[in-house]
């Protein structure tokens, strides 16, 4: 085998007889992959005159970039607003399950909870990359307490709060530490939001609107301030109304800051959003559709009885709701379901409802440059899956991590 | 010479594969053994649309060639002259060009020999005619300016020294340029020409590029391939061994 020393050692390794999505297609072309990062085979050849060391045939599977899923509040039991002694270990059991769902990175979610919980349990979330271990953390998404009283959904009215009093210091005075946060979501309503938002976008959090009665133009305002996504759309915020579209009416607003994409997460589990306003938000604005599962600790567990923070919500079938009501509280949807039923509720084509787990969430969060992409030097986290979209191997830095063994576990 | 007239530019392509396909066969390359393929030069390095990515695009990345048996003239090259010595040294070392393949230019150009190119020149830098400026000007966002006047080039005696040429003719646009090249004498100004003094050319071309020649030079070619079609049936695969392929016929000489 001739040397490919004159950049590295490592061993490359070419992909073949696969689909890769690259440039929004899905194209018949080899995947290379050396040191954990795609490479590119045409400076290889010439550059380097390096050629494969280990060839993989992938028998005509579609190969995706790994889904990103920003906004998981647990799974398998574990829930990640809850401060156990065994926390750590919890959110190593759902990084480690959710790589079957096709999730390479994750941003752990905490709805809203008492200043004590998020004094124990944020520092014990740790950014890291994934691995055979588990899912990537890409830092924590904190889903309140700065909401609305009208759209608290599942989240304990005693725990909301608001930062009218010191603003930015009351906040950081709840959380403890933003060090590894990477997402907040407030209702932009309230008073001095605008100093928050611009606060935590200063230090690169993203910063999104939900569980709101917030109208457009507070919301437009919230944007123009750095707020870039608005959480779980439809719920827990003002319907839309044709003279008041509230925070639906980002989706077309033409307030937002040139060079700026407001993006918007979905939960489509089929539940927590009907079809046909899923295809309207889709078809409205393509390019921020965020699939998330919001899934909570029930997720990969069976029907019962689990907890959510401080609430207990009951499971039947892929429906969750807070005991004793109605009120929808999470999902026990995976990504994977989430990306299928997407696709056929939408009728899109297959790169889109894959790119709408991978590429946007990452273009969100500002990391396209290193995940959501197949593209040359970008982050080996991808996924090998069958044209019905279901995950068939998971690869993290260009290591299988997951493979859909025959007795389809 | 062996004029193949196929009807249009897929059959004139697949034929050509065919061909190739079965010569390579035949000849039996391995370690050590190298069958030459001999390509006409592209534009410059470092244009996005360079010759490395359409030649790494369009065949490397679609077979098994190994990185150091590929040479494609280095127009970044601090001494220009010097990397076209060096390339004319590099196919003797490879045992000579086995077989040749190129199309021509409107103007019967082979590779960037332009008309007036010496019909004994070697690898060389050449200025390029205004006619293949325009042609790449496309390549740089239609802005004249930005072509390259200068390319790379194998010469004309460079490729006549393969052991056998195949030149692709397709298109109304190249008739005139067909026709000077086999049935008028060879002239430097038409440098395809040259190969009516080659002793193995094939040119393959489609119907359209036959469009200037005489009636009785399509007729002829054309009644000759029945004979010509048993140089691409049966076609031959590197996984036969042993007797089948002893007993190929060896494309025959004219």
């Amino acid at each position: 085998m001739p040397s490919n020393k004159s950049v590295s050692d490592a061993p490359i390794v070419q992909f073949t007889n696969c689909r890769i999505l690259r440039d929004h297609q899905l194209q018949r072309e080899d995947l290379w992959v050396r040191e954990g990062k795609i490479l590119n085979p045409e400076k290889l050849f010439f550059d380097e005159k390096g050629s494969a060391d280990v060839q993989l045939d992938c028998k005509d599977s579609i190969i995706a970039p790994g889904f990103i899923d920003v906004q998981i509040n647990g799974g398998f039991g574990v829930d990640f607003s809850l401060a156990t002694d065994d926390f750590k270990s919890g959110i190593d059991l759902v990084s480690q399950k959710i790589l079957s769902h096709g999730v390479t990175s994750f941003c752990p979610t905490l709805v809203t909870s008492p200043p004590s919980v998020y004094h124990q349990v944020l520092p014990q979330i740790t950014v890291r990359n994934g691995g055979a271990h588990g899912a990537g953390i890409l830092g924590a998404h904190l889903e309140g307490p700065f909401i609305s009283k009208e759209k608290k959904g599942a989240h304990p009215e005693h725990c909301l709060r608001t930062f009218e009093a010191g603003a930015f210091q009351d906040l950081l005075a709840t959380y403890g530490s933003l060090d590894c946060v990477q997402i907040v979501t407030l209702a932009p309503e309230m008073r001095r939001s605008s100093e928050v938002i611009q606060e935590l976008t200063k230090r690169g959090i993203c910063v999104s609107l939900g569980h709101s009665v917030a109208n457009l133009s507070q919301a437009e305002e919230a944007v123009q301030h750095g707020a870039t996504f608005i959480t779980h759309l439809f719920n827990a915020m003002l319907p839309f109304h044709h003279r008041d579209p509230g925070i639906v009416g980002l989706l077309t607003s033409d307030k937002i800051p040139a060079g700026r994409r407001v993006f918007y997460g979905m939960i489509s589990d089929g539940i927590h959003t009907n079809p046909a306003a899923l295809r309207i938000a889709h078809r409205a604005h393509p390019k921020g559709l965020v699939l998330v599962t919001d899934a909570i600790a029930g997720m990969g567990l069976a029907p019962g009885r689990h907890t959510l923070g401080q609430q207990v919500v009951e499971i039947d079938g892929l429906n969750t709701y807070i005991a004793g009501t109605k009120t929808l509280s999470g999902s026990v949807a995976t990504m994977d379901t989430c990306v299928r039923h997407f696709q056929e509720a939408t009728g899109c084509s297959v790169e889109t409802a894959l790119e709408a787990a991978s590429l946007h969430p990452a273009q969100l969060l500002g990391i396209e440059h290193k995940k959501g992409t197949l593209n040359y030097d970008s982050d080996a986290d991808f996924l090998m899956l069958n044209d019905n979209l279901y995950v068939q191997a998971t690869y993290i830095a260009g290591e299988e991590v997951w493979r859909q063994d025959a007795s389809g576990m | 010479m062996k004029l193949i007239i196929l009807e249009n530019y897929s059959q004139a392509s697949e034929w050509a594969a065919k061909y190739i396909r079965n010569r390579i066969v035949q000849f039996g390359p391995g370690p050590g053994r190298f069958f030459t393929l001999g390509l006409p030069t592209g534009l410059p390095r470092d244009h996005p649309e360079s010759y490395h990515s359409f030649m790494w695009n369009n065949f490397f990345k679609h077979i098994d060639i190994s990185p150091e048996n590929v040479h494609i003239l280095d127009g970044n090259a601090p001494d220009l002259q010097a990397e076209c010595d060096a390339f004319e040294e590099k196919i003797k070392a490879a045992g000579g060009i086995e077989l040749f393949v190129g199309g021509i230019g409107p103007d019967g150009h082979i590779a960037f020999n332009e008309p007036g190119s010496s019909l004994v020149s070697r690898t060389r830098v050449k200025t390029l005619a205004m006619d293949t400026i325009l042609a790449n000007a496309r390549f740089f966002d239609g802005d004249l300016s930005k072509v390259p006047t200068m390319a790379l080039t194998v010469g004309v005696g460079t490729v006549m020294d393969a052991r056998e040429v195949m030149i692709l003719i397709t298109g109304a646009h190249k008739a005139f340029a067909l026709y000077k090249a086999i049935e008028d004498g060879v002239n430097h100004m038409w440098t395809v020409s040259a190969f009516q003094q080659h002793p193995n050319t094939v040119f393959v071309c489609d119907e359209d590029a036959t469009l200037e020649l005489k009636v009785k030079t399509v007729k002829y070619f054309k009644g000759l391939m029945l004979v010509h079609n048993k140089l691409v049936e049966p076609l031959y695969s590197m996984k036969e061994m042993g007797a089948e392929r002893n007993q190929s016929k060896k494309p025959y000489s004219d």
